[in-house]
C-alpha cells in the first residue's frame, strides 16, 4: 500500500476519534447535570409545590410564592423589553442602516449583549433600589428587560435584514408610507424570526439570579406587590440550596427541575418557530 | 436626435433626463415619450440603464443614498421629479410591478386590499368588489376565487405575478411600470402575463423593461433601445424590430452582442 495512502488513513481515524471522544466528554457533563436535575426535581415535586409558600427552616413548605413572583418579573421584563427592543431592531434595520450612530449602537448592543449580568443587576440597585430604599419586584423586572433588550434588539434587526427588498419596494411603490411598510409587510414576513428572538430572551433571563439578588431580593411570604421584595425562583434556589436543611435542598432541586423544563419548552417552541421562520425565505 | 415623440398622445414626457449613482453618470440625456394607452418596451443590454429609467418615473431610487436624478419627467405638464411632487399620489397614479413575484405576507384578498385602504375608505362590499374586479382584470379570479383566506404566497409564480399585477391595478393607476414581469417565470406564465399586457393597455398606459427581445416585439406598441445610458434609438417597435436606423440597433436585435 502506497505510504500516503497509509498516512491519510491513520490521520482520518485519528481525528475521527479524538473529536468522537471530545463530544462524548461534552455531552456527558450535560447529561449528567440533566439526570440529576431530573431525578432529584422529580423526587422533590408534589402538588403542594404550587399550593405552599416557602417554609421556615425545619418545616415543609412549597414554591407558589416563588413560582407566581417569577413569573410575574419575567412577564413585566418581557412586557418592557420586547417593545423597546423590536423598536430599536427596527430603527437599526430600516431606518438608520447607514446611519454613522447606528454603526455604534450595534457595538454597545453588541457589548450588552455579553455583559456579566451581575454588573446588570449593579447597575438597576444603583439606579432603582437606593433611590426607592428598598429592593423590589419592579427593579428585578427592570434588570431582566435590561439583559433581554440586547437579545431582541439584535434578532429583531437580523430578522428584518432577511426581508427581501423588492418587497418593501413593492409596499412602497402602491404608495404606502413606510410605517405601514413596516408594521404591515416587514412585520409580518419576520414575525416568526422575531418571535423565535423574543422566546430565547425570555428563556435567558428565566434563570438569571445574580441580577435578582440585588434588586428583587426575595420574599418569604405570599405577594405580588411590585414595589416589594419579591421571591423569585432562581433567588430561592440559590439561598436553599445553600442552606443546611434537606427540606429546602428538595425545594432547590424541585425549582431547579421547573426552571430546566421551562427552559426546554421555550427553546422548543422557539425553534419550532425558527423552522417556520426559515421556510418562509 | 429627434426621437422622443410617437404621433399619438403621451402620458409621460421625458425631457432632458440624467441619472447618477453616486459619481456614476448611469442615464445620459434622456428624452422620450410614453403614449397613451399603449406599451411602451425599454430594451438593451444588461447595465444599460433600463431599470434605472423605469424606476425614475415612481422615484423608487429615492429609496438609496447617492441616487439622483436630473431633469424633467412630465406627468400632465407637471414634474414627477420636484421636491414638491407628493409622492404618494404620485405612486397612486404610477403602479409598479418587479422582477421576482412580490405577494404580500396576508391574504390574497388582504394583498389586493393593502392597496387599495391606503387610499380610500370602503365598505366590506365595495371592498369584495374592487378585490373581484382587480383579479378579473388580472386574469386571476377564476383561479383564486375560492381561497381568497389563503397566503399569497401559496400560489404558483406565474399566479403570483398576476396577483402582484393585480395589486397595481388596483389603487386604479393610470400608468403601470413593469419591470422584467416575466424574466422569473416559465414559457406558459410568460404567455399569460403577455396576454394581459395586452389586454391591460386598454385601460393603462404601460412601460415594460425586458432582457427578451422577442418578448419586446410581442407585445409592445413603441419600443426604446438603450445602450451604455444613452437612448439609442426609440420608435414604434414595428420599426425597431424591422428596419431600425442605428446600426448598434441593428447590432443588438440580430444578436451581435448583448
Amino acid at each position: 500500500m502506497d505510504w500516503r495512502y497509509l498516512r491519510r488513513r491513520t490521520l482520518n481515524i485519528l481525528s475521527l476519534t479524538g473529536s468522537v471522544v471530545a463530544t462524548v466528554f461534552g455531552l456527558v457533563w450535560l447529561f449528567w447535570i440533566l439526570w440529576t436535575t431530573f431525578s432529584l426535581g422529580f423526587a422533590a415535586l408534589s402538588l403542594t409545590l404550587f399550593q405552599e409558600n416557602t417554609p421556615a427552616p425545619g418545616s415543609t413548605g412549597g414554591l407558589a410564592n416563588a413560582i407566581v413572583g417569577s413569573l410575574i418579573m419575567v412577564g413585566l421584563a418581557t412586557a418592557i423589553g420586547t417593545p423597546i427592543g423590536v423598536l430599536a431592531g427596527t430603527w437599526l434595520a430600516e431606518y438608520g442602516k447607514r446611519h454613522p450612530l447606528a454603526g455604534a449602537i450595534r457595538f454597545i448592543n453588541d457589548i450588552l449583549l455579553s455583559a456579566p449580568s451581575i454588573i446588570i443587576g449593579l447597575f438597576v440597585y444603583e439606579m432603582i433600589v437606593v433611590r426607592f430604599g428598598h429592593f423590589s419586584g419592579l427593579a428585578g423586572a427592570c434588570a431582566l428587560a435590561i439583559i433581554m433588550l440586547p437579545v431582541v434588539i439584535r434578532t429583531t434587526e437580523e430578522m428584518l435584514k432577511l426581508v427581501p427588498n423588492p418587497l418593501r419596494e413593492a409596499a412602497l411603490a402602491l404608495g404606502a408610507p413606510r410605517w405601514k411598510m413596516i408594521s404591515f409587510v416587514a412585520y409580518r414576513a419576520a414575525l416568526s424570526g422575531i418571535l423565535t428572538g423574543v422566546l430565547l430572551a425570555v428563556a435567558r433571563i428565566a434563570g438569571e439570579t445574580a441580577p435578582l439578588l440585588f434588586t428583587a431580593l426575595n420574599n418569604q411570604f405570599w405577594s405580588t406587590d411590585l414595589t416589594e421584595p419579591m421571591a423569585n425562583l432562581p433567588v430561592v434556589i440559590f439561598q436553599f440550596a445553600m442552606s443546611p436543611y434537606s427540606e429546602w435542598h428538595a425545594l432547590a432541586w424541585a425549582g431547579s427541575l421547573l426552571i430546566t423544563l421551562s427552559v426546554l419548552a421555550l427553546s422548543i417552541f422557539a425553534r419550532i418557530l425558527a423552522r417556520k421562520a426559515r421556510m418562509e425565505h | 436626435m429627434n426621437n422622443t415623440a410617437p404621433a399619438v398622445a403621451s402620458r409621460i414626457q421625458v425631457r432632458n433626463l440624467s441619472f447618477y449613482y453616486g459619481q456614476y453618470h448611469a442615464l445620459k440625456n434622456i428624452n422620450l415619450d410614453v403614449a397613451t394607452h399603449k406599451v411602451t418596451a425599454f430594451i438593451g443590454p444588461s447595465g444599460c440603464g433600463k431599470s434605472t429609467l423605469l424606476r425614475t418615473f415612481n422615484r423608487m431610487y429615492e429609496l438609496y443614498p447617492g441616487q439622483r436624478a436630473e431633469g424633467e419627467i412630465l406627468l400632465d405638464g407637471k414634474n414627477v421629479l420636484s421636491p414638491r411632487t407628493d409622492l404618494f399620489r404620485l405612486r397612486a397614479r404610477i403602479g409598479m410591478v418587479f422582477q421576482k413575484p412580490t405577494p404580500f405576507p396576508m391574504s390574497i384578498y388582504e394583498n389586493i386590499a393593502f392597496g387599495i385602504r391606503l387610499y380610500e375608505k370602503i365598505g366590506k362590499s365595495a371592498m369584495d368588489e374592487r378585490v373581484e374586479s382587480a383579479l378579473q382584470q388580472a386574469a386571476l379570479w377564476n383561479e383564486v376565487k375560492d381561497k381568497l383566506k389563503q397566503s399569497g404566497m401559496s400560489l404558483s409564480g406565474g399566479q403570483q405575478q398576476r396577483l402582484c399585477i393585480a395589486r397595481a391595478i388596483a389603487v386604479k393607476p393610470e400608468v403601470v411600470l413593469l419591470d422584467e414581469p416575466a424574466s422569473a417565470l416559465d414559457p406558459i406564465s410568460t404567455l399569460k402575463i403577455e396576454e394581459l399586457i395586452y389586454e391591460l393597455k386598454k385601460n393603462y398606459t404601460l412601460v415594460i423593461v425586458t432582457h427578451n427581445m422577442q418578448q419586446a416585439a410581442r407585445v409592445s406598441d413603441f419600443t426604446a433601445f438603450m445602450y451604455l445610458g444613452e437612448l439609442v434609438e426609440f420608435a414604434e417597435t414595428n420599426a425597431i424590430f424591422t428596419n431600425p436606423s442605428k446600426k448598434q440597433t441593428e447590432d443588438y436585435i440580430t444578436g451581435r452582442y448583448g
